[in-house]
């Protein structure tokens, strides 16, 4: 019985051997890690500027007539582009628009950038809409103009309330990289794919990939929690 | 005399939707003045208030804050509430910084003092308030009447010309009403010109040199607090003092 126990374990492990290491295949891998990271994080930093830019310009659009443009061009923007499903969006961004985009990467950060961007906008809006009246009062009748108060007393307070949310979409966001694979972008996901196809070998591959996926999640929920903590520790409200 | 007065509003009238919150207020403020508003809630006291540093916009008449019209398009708004302070009901500290940053943030961004200086002065200014010590604390570690302690001290900081006072106290506890009052008796014993809506009718009468009194919109009556307080003329001042005091 112990004996069967370990002839199993051991071609398990051999088996691991021969999907992974032989052929070098934990380096398609690697590489797949490198481009999630890489499009997740440029794709946030996109989503934060285009969603803190909308947010803001809505602020100042909101009851000015002048502005009425302004807001009718974010709303539309938001509209449209959380209407449709990122992975549409990205192969419209590969085929259509950005045409000579080799490896995809480039435009896979751009579309889940702008996927972002509505997403983050609408929170960020959110969050600005939760301070409280009397901050920007307080700030105007100190003599800041609207956008020094905007910068310094408003954003960051706002900042603060949405972070928990501001982290669902990070979360979400990297999961949605996984759809990368479909403009030739060799992901995490399509790494691991890529690798069952080579080595016949479905279920190690693909419960790694699953894996993977889950630590980095972990990994981002603790951090968030730490940066909220010590965000929290400077005055509540 | 023109140059004496630091505030000169003429008929201001505001409106709220359909409803006219203040129907052609006309006073005059002067150096030192301190003057105190009364009346009912809904009497337009506040929106009165608010209507002077432009907070609320209001819908006509003018205001002339040092001789310059704060209605007309092409005034600098913000530079002209640097010399306004205002004062909040709830305060309105920012809760994501410190005592110190909170009084500091302004005269550095605005009126670009050296932060050795800019600290140097809210020390000193809060030490007056007896809050030195919480100068590295947030706002919500301090109790109402030492956040609204820190709130004028932050006004203060700007150096301002007026101070405006929004029911400074009546979002405090009972207990704290007279730790405030009392720092806003001495400013005013500095000097200092203000504009103070309160329900405190003991602070208007022992520290006011003006009172108005205004009722659903309009200025009905206006005196020194003797002639206020001792000797109401019209009946609506009558009923309302009879209900507050």
């Amino acid at each position: 019985m112990l004996l069967f126990l370990k002839g199993n374990c051991m071609s398990w492990f051999e088996r691991l051997r021969e999907t992974f290491i032989v052929d070098g295949n934990y380096k398609l891998l690697f590489e797949g890690l490198g481009n999630t990271l890489l499009i997740t994080l440029a794709a946030l930093a996109i989503g934060v500027v285009i969603g803190a830019a909308i947010a803001v310009l809505k602020y100042y659009a909101e009851g000015n007539p002048k502005l009425r443009l302004v807001n009718w061009i974010c709303d539309t923007y938001t509209t449209v582009i959380r209407g449709i499903p990122v992975t549409v969006l990205l192969l419209i961004f590969y085929f259509v628009i950005i045409v000579s985009d080799n490896d995809g990467i480039v435009t896979a950060i751009i579309a889940f950038g702008i996927n972002s961007g509505a997403y983050m906008a609408e929170l960020i809006r959110s969050g600005i809409n939760a301070v409280d009246r009397g901050q920007m009062e307080a700030a105007r009748s100190l003599g800041m103009s609207k956008w020094q108060a905007m910068r310094t007393i408003i954003f960051p307070q706002a900042v603060k309330n949405i972070l928990p949310a501001i982290g669902n979409e990070c979360i979400a966001l990297l999961k949605e990289t996984s759809v990368a694979g479909y403009v030739t972008v060799v992901d995490l996901t399509r790494a691991a794919n890529l690798i069952r196809t080579n080595t016949g070998d479905a279920i190690n591959p693909l419960v790694l990939l699953a894996l993977i996926y889950l630590a980095l999640v972990i990994l981002m929920t603790k951090l968030l929690s730490i940066l909220e903590k010590r965000l929290q520790k400077s005055g509540k409200h | 005399m023109e140059s004496t007065n630091i505030i000169k509003v003429k008929d201001l009238c505001k409106n709220f939707d359909d409803q006219s919150v203040l129907r052609g207020i006309s006073v005059d403020i002067r150096k030192g003045d301190v003057l105190c508003i009364i009346g009912a809630s809904g009497s337009g006291k506040s929106t009165f208030l608010r209507c002077l540093n432009l907070l609320e916009k209001p819908d006509s008449g003018s205001i002339l804050f040092e001789n310059e019209d704060l209605m007309s398009k092409n005034v600098n708004l913000d530079l002209h509430r640097q010399r306004m302070g205002m004062v909040f009901q709830q305060f309105n500290l920012f809760p994501h910084l410190t005592i110190m940053k909170n009084l500091t943030l302004a005269p550095m961004m605005l009126k670009h003092v050296p932060r050795d200086e800019a600290e140097a002065k809210a020390l000193k200014l809060l030490e007056r308030v007896g809050l030195a010590d919480r100068a590295g604390d947030y706002p919500d570690q301090l109790s109402g009447g030492q956040k609204q302690r820190v709130a004028i001290v932050r006004a203060l900081c700007m150096e301002p010309d007026v101070m405006l006072f929004d029911e400074p106290t009546s979002a405090l506890d009972p207990e704290m009403v007279g730790e405030v009052l009392d720092v806003m008796k001495e400013l005013a014993h500095e000097g200092m010109t203000m504009v103070v809506v309160t329900h405190e009718m003991n602070f208007a009468r022992e520290v006011a040199n003006r009172v108005i009194f205004l009722d659903e919109g309009v200025i009905a009556e206006e005196g020194s607090p003797a002639e206020i307080f001792d000797a109401p003329r019209s009946e609506r001042l009558q009923s309302f003092l009879s209900k507050v005091l």
